[in-house]
């Protein structure tokens, strides 16, 4: 079973190697065939392990060599594959390989193509190293890999000002976040002496209360970084600079999953630390509503399905935060299948209108589009939470999870939130494909993606229809390695379901009769409420004016006064008292032999005398 | 009569070696340049003979005679130099010598 591991874990590395190897010379198509079959290959080996422990088999861990051994230090480069992390590798590499597969299609006329991909898959090989390692210190290489890879995705494009400032934006806000994972990890250490996930967390109740609160909160600004919470969130929207299929993989898969993650891997701090699990809960059913809002009103598809992944984010803390990690990963994994798919479809979309973004400028693409159009209503409705698709089991678990633990706060959230993630999902589709064809005036000439790229979809959109219907197996499966979350709402659980369906399906009624006729009169748009919403709540134009810009007149004030005045000024003095006092003696070497000969018998004499007084002082001491 | 001592001849080794090297800085004649570094050269064999004598070891005197032979070889080499240069430029003065300006 080790060699399967190994497989599933390097077969992306190779694959990145060698469309590395290619990177600066000119589209090569077997770069993304090769890509996509290892990574087809790491997926195949990812479902092999995971059919041996769905079939009982003991979970894996192997050591594959020492990484870091100093004195009491010991860190090898260990890899577990238990529940948890299988079903991660699932997901990861089923999305990853459709991604790989549809790219091909997508960047076919992209300079970069054999770059794209050796970044891609170095993409889904950090992502590997980051669920699949034993240890703290070897998920945060895979956390810092992660990072690195979505910095040289998000700027792909890297000619493109607003591409490079993105893809800043989100290493800089990722950075942040990391430094408190890294603290975290540092008082995990400091107190338990090891990083191995068993030897810690079975030390963990043994710990003082306030040290776990402390390692509790900071994994979780670690965890807050990388999946976009509130306050660290801006950098996601920004993120869509990148090429669509980077969009899916970070969405889905690759990036914003490995905070809930981390909080559902180290579940057995989060269970010891009420007081952490409840804050994240609610941060979760902040950013939950909070995202949903701006999704309401964006004008970029893009971006809408960006703060639909936010949202959802929230919903998978609010359950990790309430003790309920199966639901959380059970959201997720739903989560990836339609998000995946919904971001693959606005790639077909745009590439149909030349990178054109704003759904206001589409409208009844349904015609030219049908197949895309067909898979994004999959994707939409899934996410919105309809009977029987993937959203509704794992979505309403949530809610169930929320009203069950008597956190009515919370329920009410995200009740509300699962209403506006109907309207807006469904005001996504109603402007892009359906209402007239406003493109046709604008002269765009839209058509269908490649086929291939269409079938690279069809296993998410049958995935996001049924993965919900295996609740019971996956409760079963995830619940060896993942406490069991015992709520009680039998008697209210119907009651439950109805409402949650009611407000779905009152958002998505509201959605079609809002936008049947194309977007809104202009007039909604002088709104206050549109216009803070549009702004994004004014969050990022608050960070560039109280952040960024103080900082940078900071910076300007520290190069012209510290750096130019004493810094370089020194190091000027330094070099012009060398060069001055060459220029002072050089009339020594003036070629007569008779004024060198007296420089050498001067220095002669000097020397002696140095040596006379050296050893006079050694003497005397 | 006072006798004479390791220090008399040291020092005597010294007078001949200062004068020997105010002639090199001094003198501008190639010849005479060749003659103040003779003055030094023998100084040292002087300083090495009687530091041999004092020590009653003969490495020092051994020393001066390999000093005097090599610097017969040199006046011979440097004499030979000196002539063809005499022949090139008609001049022996050493700031004519100046081709090695920095």
């Amino acid at each position: 079973m080790e060699i399967y591991l190994y497989i599933a874990l390097f077969a992306p590395l190779v694959g990145s190697l060698i469309a590395g190897i290619f990177g600066a010379s000119k589209k090569l198509l077997f770069t993304g065939i090769v890509t996509s079959s290892l990574l087809a290959l790491s997926f195949f080996s990812s479902i092999v392990l995971l059919v041996h422990l769905l079939g009982g088999g003991d979970e894996i861990h192997v050591e594959m060599m020492t990484w870091i051994a100093a004195g009491e230090l010991y860190i090898p480069f260990g890899f577990l594959v238990d529940e948890i992390s299988a079903t991660m590798m699932m997901v990861v590499t089923l999305v990853s390989t459709l991604v790989h597969i549809y790219s091909i299609g997508y960047m076919k006329h992209d300079a970069g193509f054999n770059r794209f991909f050796s970044y891609l898959s170095a993409f889904v090989f950090s992502m590997m190293v980051l669920v699949m390692s034993d240890n703290f210190a070897g998920l945060f290489i895979g956390w810092e890999g992660v990072g690195l890879c979505s910095w040289l995705l998000i700027g792909f494009w890297y000619k493109k000002d607003i591409a490079t400032w993105s893809a800043n934006e989100a290493f800089i806000m990722n950075r942040i976040a990391d430094l408190g994972m890294l603290i975290g990890i540092f008082l995990i250490y400091w107190n338990t002496g090891s990083l191995q996930y068993d030897t810690v967390f079975a030390a963990a109740p043994s710990l003082d209360e306030t040290i776990l609160v402390l390692i509790a909160l900071f994994l979780f600004i670690g965890a807050m970084g990388k999946s976009a919470q509130f306050p660290l969130h801006t950098w996601l929207a920004d993120a869509m600079e990148g090429p669509t299929p980077v969009s899916a993989l970070i969405h889905a898969a690759t990036m914003v999953t490995a905070g809930v993650y981390l909080v559902v891997r180290a579940h057995p701090i989060y269970e010891l630390t009420p007081d952490v699990s409840y804050f994240i809960a609610c941060v979760g059913a902040f950013v939950a509503i909070f995202a949903a809002s701006m999704a309401l009103v964006n004008r970029d598809i893009k971006r809408i399905i960006a703060y639909s992944t936010l949202s959802q984010l929230g919903y998978m803390f609010v359950a990790a935060g309430l003790g309920a990690y199966w639901v959380a990963l059970f959201h997720l994994m739903a989560h990836a299948f339609f998000k995946a798919l919904l971001f693959l479809g606005a790639g077909n979309v745009m590439h149909a209108m030349r990178d054109e973004l704003d759904p206001y400028k589409m409208g009844g693409l349904f015609k030219v589009m049908k197949y895309t159009a067909i898979l994004m209503i999959i994707a939409s409705v899934a996410l919105a939470g309809i009977f029987p698709l993937a959203g509704f089991f794992s979505k309403d678990k949530i809610l169930e999870v929320a009203f069950g633990s008597e956190n009515y706060i919370l329920w009410g959230v995200l009740w509300v939130s699962a209403g506006l993630t109907a309207f807006y999902s469904f005001r996504l589709i109603m402007l892009t494909f359906f209402s007239d064809s406003r493109y046709k005036k604008l002269g765009f000439d839209p058509h269908e993606a490649y086929p291939y790229m269409l079938w690279a979809m069809a296993p998410l959109a049958l995935l996001a229809i049924i993965a919900g219907w295996f609740e019971h197996q996956f409760v079963e499966f995830v619940t060896q390695a993942l406490p069991m979350f015992t709520f009680n709402v039998a008697d209210v659980v119907w009651m439950l379901i109805v409402v949650t369906t009611l407000i779905a399906l009152g958002g998505i009624a509201l959605a079609i009769w809002t936008y049947r006729d194309g977007p809104l009169d202009p007039k909604w748009e002088r709104n206050p409420i549109h216009k803070l919403l549009i702004n994004e709540y004014y969050i990022p134009a608050a960070y560039e004016r109280c952040i960024s810009r103080p900082y940078r007149e900071l910076s300007a004030f520290f190069w012209k006064e510290v750096d130019l005045k004493v810094v370089d000024y020194t190091v000027d003095l330094i070099a012009s008292m060398v060069y001055g006092s060459g220029k002072k003696t050089h009339t020594m070497q003036n070629g007569n032999l008779s004024s060198m000969l007296g420089w050498v018998a001067a220095g002669a004499v000097l020397l002696l005398l140095a040596v006379i007084f050296s050893s006079g002082i050694q003497v005397a001491g | 009569m006072i006798e004479i001592t390791l220090a008399h001849y040291l020092a005597l080794a010294t007078i001949l070696f200062c004068i020997g090297l105010i002639g090199v800085l001094r003198r501008k004649n190639l010849l005479l340049l060749f003659m103040a570094t003779e003055i030094m050269l023998n100084s040292v064999n002087i300083g090495f003979a009687a530091i041999g004598h004092y020590y009653g070891d003969l490495s020092g005197q051994m020393f001066a005679f390999f000093v005097i032979a090599i610097a017969a070889s040199e006046v011979a080499v440097g004499l030979g130099l000196l002539i063809v240069w005499y022949k090139r430029t008609g001049s022996i003065d050493l700031d004519s010598l100046s081709s090695m300006r920095g």
